[in-house]
């Protein structure tokens, strides 16, 4: 059979089977339209999913800030600048415990920035390339413990050692300076805000190093073997071509741990005492807004005591969601300029 | 500068090649030894959970409700509402995360809604887990006026949802888009390309995410504290409190009672190693698949 009888032979197999082309093609644009519809209904699906996650973003503000309207009214933005925290008056102000998380925050950023960079470091320049993976791993394990879990160790294990060794060593060295002294003094029972940074920059670490060790990588291997061609060290070439050229991800990377570190609640609970002051030594308690809100909230009454916890937690999520949102927009950046990676 | 041009023996000579050596080194050093120190707190961490949990752990941890002060008991209900409650938070969000990860990846290359979405749900990943139960509490706790399962199950879902729209975008932009055109060729509508296609080549790396994002909330201890409450006893009823691994060791550990204490380090070290065995295996198991 040649090949034009065969072409003919199926040709009239298919209009038996459809009787005509008209037929056929009309069958053909009702199956296409079928699919378009299907294709427009499963587009619309995943869509209204994408803006649901955009939706539950509105809704978390828009509850909270309903949540709080009452506390808002009744104290205006004193809330904000008042020192008093009295559940049994019915007095609320915020200060205490914004004081407490910004400054545990701020504790724990002064020691992870260098610690994660170092690791970052070490990451991506001296480490062997077949201890990169089970290292790299193992930082990353770190940020995948429970909160709970640094706090319940920070507690029943740091906090003693800390008032034990620690503690007695910044007061003799460093509790007669001047302007920093009176952070040091006190006296030292391990819990506290000193204590709740160093937890804290302990459990951020991990995630700054991680941001900083993918930066770090994305820098074209011509530049780095360039510098070291010309016979600079290590650290120069870290100086002088990688912190350049990545210093948006590094900054990036270290605002997203102060996001996580500014939110963290378990953690700051066990190890921050869990008292409303506000002291001039680091090692007297304090609390944060999140420890605020995870010791009060299940037994606050009605009177307003839940309006001002709810205050408390839109106060927190403004200032998270303005570092985080800081903090993405500068690895976009960076990611800009690269082509394609975060 | 002259130190590049120098012979290593003269240059050795140099004062100025042997402050660079030295600023060298020290950087180096540091560097080492907070890498050191990263992996002494990990070791730290999980040598006193092994030692302080393992000897608690017995037989009556698993069979024995949680006890009174004092009695003894286990935290058999405490395991039995975790569970639930994460079962059905990850239920929840998977169908949500995947199904919001499958426009970002495939449809959202034009328009607001993509790259918005994006920015949001990186916000959302790393948002205050207090926060959201805060959220829950104000929408369902205070609406139906008891804490119950459900709402610690919802408190849950919602912190798995950006984790799962995170690593579903990722995993389906590394399809190649050869195969999508060759399933758009042979006549595939688009949903089919998608599902059947691009979602089944990253499946593997799909139940990563997913897998991630269990034990991401296995740990979640703030969000539970005023949704799901505690229960000190047996309760398989989602539309009441529900005892949890999370807040009984919370309560357990800030209590004076020495067999509280025990029974949390016991729960801790549960908790913290079911979690890492997630963590690793999905590593090990889907290495190829995720980058």
């Amino acid at each position: 059979m040649s090949t034009v009888e065969a072409t003919e032979a199926s040709g009239s197999q298919r209009k038996a089977e459809y009787v005509s082309n008209e037929q056929f093609q009309k069958s053909l644009n009702a199956k296409l339209a079928r699919q378009r519809i299907q294709d427009l209904a499963f587009r619309r699906t995943t869509l209204s999913f994408a803006l649901f996650v955009l939706l539950l973003l509105g809704a978390i503000i828009a509850s909270l800030v309903l949540g709080a309207y009452p506390i808002f009214e009744k104290f205006g933005f004193g809330f904000l600048t008042s020192r008093d925290w009295n559940p049994v008056t019915n007095e609320f102000g915020a200060l205490n415990a914004i004081y407490g998380t910004v400054v545990t925050s701020f504790i724990a950023l002064l020691i992870a920035f260098p610690v994660s960079f170092g690791i970052a470091i070490f990451l991506t320049e001296l480490c062997p390339i077949w201890l990169k993976r089970p290292l790299g791993t193992a930082v990353e394990l770190l940020a995948a413990i429970p909160s709970i879990i640094y706090g319940m160790w920070g507690l029943f294990v740091f906090a003693p050692l800390f008032a034990k060794y620690a503690q007695p060593f910044l007061t003799k060295y460093f509790g007669d300076v001047p302007l920093i002294g009176e952070l040091f003094q006190g006296p030292p029972m391990g819990i506290g805000m000193l204590s709740a940074g160093i937890i804290l920059a302990v459990m951020v670490i991990p995630f700054i190093a991680s941001v900083m060790r993918d930066v770090f990588e994305i820098v074209p291997p011509v530049l780095k073997e360039s510098a070291y061609g010309l016979g600079a060290t290590t650290w120069e070439v870290v100086r002088n071509i990688v912190l350049p050229y990545t210093k948006a991800g590094v900054v990036g990377g270290t605002m997203l741990g102060l996001g996580r570190a500014l939110g963290e609640t378990m953690a700051v609970t066990f190890v921050i005492g869990n008292t409303p002051k506000i002291a001039a030594s680091l090692f007297e308690p304090g609390a944060s807004i999140a420890s605020t809100i995870a010791n009060e909230f299940a037994e606050a009454g009605d009177g307003g005591h839940i309006a001002a916890l709810i205050g408390v937690g839109l106060v927190l999520f403004i200032i998270t969601f303005i570092v985080l949102a800081l903090a993405k927009l500068m690895l976009m950046q960076l990611a800009k300029g690269e082509g394609a990676r975060t | 500068m002259n130190a590049i041009a120098q012979t290593p023996a003269q240059a050795e000579v140099s004062p100025l090649y042997r402050k660079r050596l030295f600023i060298n080194r020290l950087a180096l050093t540091l560097s080492l030894l907070a890498m050191a120190s990263g992996m002494i707190f990990l070791l730290w961490i999980l040598a006193v959970l092994f030692m302080k949990g393992i000897g608690g752990l017995n037989a009556a941890v698993f069979t024995q409700m949680t006890p009174s002060p004092g009695s003894a008991g286990g935290l058999l209900n405490a395991i039995f509402g975790s569970f639930v409650m994460v079962s059905l938070g990850t239920l929840i969000a998977t169908p949500i995360g995947i199904l919001a990860g499958v426009y970002l990846a495939e449809f959202g290359r034009r328009g607001w809604v993509a790259p918005t979405t994006r920015f949001v749900n990186d916000i959302l990943l790393s948002a205050p887990s207090i926060i959201i139960g805060l959220f829950v509490y104000t929408i369902y706790v205070a609406q139906v006026k008891h804490f119950s399962a459900w709402a610690g199950a919802i408190a849950l879902a919602i912190i798995a949802i950006p984790v799962i729209v995170r690593t579903t975008e990722t995993m389906l932009l590394l399809v190649p888009a050869s195969l999508r055109e060759a399933a758009a060729a042979l006549g595939a509508p688009e949903w089919k390309v998608v599902t059947m296609v691009a979602l089944r080549a990253v499946r593997s790396g799909v139940i990563t995410g997913i897998l991630l994002a269990v034990a991401r909330i296995s740990g979640e201890t703030a969000p539970l504290l005023f949704t799901a409450l505690n229960n000190q006893f047996w309760s398989s009823d989602l539309n009441a409190p529900m005892a949890n691994l999370p807040v009984v060791i919370f309560q357990f550990a800030m209590s004076p009672f020495e067999n509280w204490i025990e029974l949390a380090w016991a729960g801790a070290m549960l908790i913290t190693f079911s979690v890492l065995a997630i963590n690793i295996i999905t590593r090990v198991v889907f290495r190829q698949r995720t980058n």
